[in-house]
């Protein structure tokens, strides 16, 4: 356990010094302000606490930028080690891979608990001074951030995959970015035509709530949303959200960051220095 | 005692290139052994494979009695690469700290670690801002790190000025008292020389010599060169006395014989008695050594 601290202590000072820490931080902290300010115009209509209503805008908010953040975190992780000539040597070092990734995926980690508890924290200070009926929501506000961690872990260690598997900084940095799109971005996309060109027949009811868990980040959606039901108009694929339980999305956002540190050790364990 | 490092007709290959054929060596504790050859010739290779970094294809490798690569043996060996490097955002005493955590020896070492490679001054700096030799130190301070009972030392000194030199190689003896096995590459042929108890001769990935200088210097048989300047006027003498030596243009006689024939010579030079003004004797150097060697085998 040392061992794997030592890794994640250096890693985490690397991050502060490289600006990584401030940057995701202030990504987080502005953009979650900026929803909570401009999310609080409909909370008259619903009827719900204003701190829930933020947290189902920063539920949509995280689920782009969680995962772009833990890419970009990760993609230099072991390619960056190989570009550099430091793995060698520390491959050499009383330490195993699966030790090496996880004292990288610790301090990524703390980085973006950081970053996500001081940018929930605003959005939801700003909240809490507006509404002092926003208590209520505060349940929903620890879903959130806890939820965003496990998410990242899911990315990093997609990350790390990527970052193993390519070798070179500038090939990790253009996969990430297509796995960024891919999962995020264009996947939600393929649902919709799917669900427009179904016309809500049999594919859209069995297949979707499928293709919903087995993506992490709309198991996350799926995930905060249905467990804010409250403020369910706010999401996009709400209705799905409704007709999965909320333990398969709580198992699928729970699973992902193993299958991600697994598919990392991996592709890791192939790289030869 | 047992051996250190225990190699047995190892070979490794790339595709269709052999990088290592049939490598045997022996390393016992306290030995400091030299590897030399060409860029090319297999020494990096060999020390990778020694540390478990890459599989061989066939032969037997024990480090410190257990399979390179293995928890045991990345314990007991320490490595310093060529042109060894390290993240530029984390000062020389942050990287030795996480390199003593990793061995599982207290971090509070670090600036000791470094005082003995003489980074003292300059261990709160980052070593983005360190020169070539000072990052050569960083690494040498990590070998240092657990007493550890190889070392395997790539280009140990490249970049390092004449004075480092002296005190890295004056760390290895120590080192070498205390027990610790040493392999070490070097370019540096000189310095190899005074300061290691056995020579390997890499070339086309197989050992073409392995022994002591003295051994290798007798088993090459390379000529001994003998420069004479003659005594003045006693130029024309000279050369009808000694005629198989050839005259330069700076005025000296120079030339060569085999070991057994050099005492006989010199007592023929010496009963020249004051025609001679003053003679030379060159032995073969150790570059002469390595290059009659490696050439040997089609370098």
């Amino acid at each position: 356990m040392s061992r794997i601290l030592a890794i994640a202590g250096a890693e985490f000072r690397i991050a502060l010094r490289n600006r990584w820490v401030a940057i995701a931080t202030l990504m987080m902290v502005l953009f979650a302000l900026v929803l909570a300010a401009a999310g609080a115009a409909p909370t008259g209509d619903i009827g719900a606490d204003r701190l829930s209503v933020t947290v189902a805008s920063l539920t949509s908010l995280s689920v782009y930028l969680v995962p772009l953040l833990a890419l970009l975190m990760s993609f230099d992780a072991l390619a960056g080690e190989v570009e550099r000539g430091t793995l060698p040597l520390l491959l050499t070092y009383p330490i195993s891979r699966l030790q090496i990734l996880l004292g990288k995926l610790i301090a990524h980690l703390a980085i973006l608990a950081l970053a996500c508890g001081l940018g929930y924290g605003a959005a939801a200070g700003l909240a809490l001074w507006s509404d002092p009926g926003a208590l209520a929501g505060l349940a929903s506000l620890w879903r959130l951030v806890w939820s965003s961690v496990v998410l990242g872990a899911t990315f990093l260690g997609a990350g790390y995959a990527l970052s193993a598997l390519s070798r070179r900084p500038s090939g990790a940095a253009g996969l990430a970015i297509g796995l960024w799109l891919g999962v995020v971005v264009l996947y939600d996309l393929a649902l919709l035509a799917l669900i427009v060109s179904d016309g809500g027949g049999a594919l859209t009811t069995r297949a979707l709530p499928v293709a919903l868990l087995a993506n992490p980040a709309d198991a996350f959606r799926l995930f905060n949303l249905a467990a804010a039901e409250a403020v369910a108009a706010a999401g996009g694929i709400n209705s799905a959200a409704g007709a999965i339980p909320l333990w398969q999305s709580a198992a699928s956002i729970l699973l992902w960051p193993l299958a991600g540190i697994l598919l990392a050790w991996a592709a890791f364990r192939k790289v030869t220095p | 005692m047992t051996s250190t490092l225990k190699i047995s007709a190892l070979t490794k290959r790339f595709g269709p290139v052999e990088a290592l054929r049939e490598v045997s060596l022996d390393l016992a504790p306290g030995m400091r052994a030299a590897l030399l050859g060409h860029n090319g010739a297999g020494k990096s290779t060999m020390m990778k494979i020694i540390l478990g970094l890459i599989p061989f294809d066939a032969g037997g490798v024990q480090v410190c009695g257990a399979a390179p690569g293995s928890p045991q043996a990345r314990a007991r060996v320490a490595y310093l690469p060529e042109n060894v490097a390290f993240h530029p955002a984390l000062t020389g005493e942050e990287q030795i700290r996480q390199y003593l955590s990793l061995r599982g020896e207290n971090p509070r070492q670090a600036p000791d670690l470094l005082a003995r490679v003489g980074l003292a001054d300059a261990r709160a700096r980052r070593i983005g801002t360190y020169s070539k030799g000072m990052r050569q130190r960083v690494g040498l301070a990590q070998t240092l790190i657990g007493r550890p009972q190889l070392l395997v030392l790539d280009e140990p000194t490249s970049g390092l000025d004449p004075v480092s030199r002296r005190d890295f190689y004056e760390l290895l003896d120590g080192l070498a008292a205390d027990g610790a096995s040493i392999l070490l590459s070097s370019h540096v042929l000189t310095e190899v020389e005074a300061r290691t108890d056995r020579i390997l001769i890499l070339s086309g990935g197989r050992l073409v010599a392995e022994g002591t200088l003295p051994d290798l210097r007798a088993r090459a048989a390379l000529p001994v060169a003998l420069t004479i300047r003659p005594a003045a006027g006693a130029d024309a003498a000279l050369a009808t006395a000694l005629p198989q030596a050839a005259r330069g243009p700076d005025g000296l006689l120079r030339l060569t014989c085999t070991q057994d024939e050099k005492l006989p010579l010199l007592a023929r030079i010496t009963a020249l008695g004051g025609q001679v003004a003053d003679l030379d004797v060159i032995p073969p150097s150790l570059e002469d050594i390595y290059s009659h060697f490696s050439k040997r085998d089609g370098q």
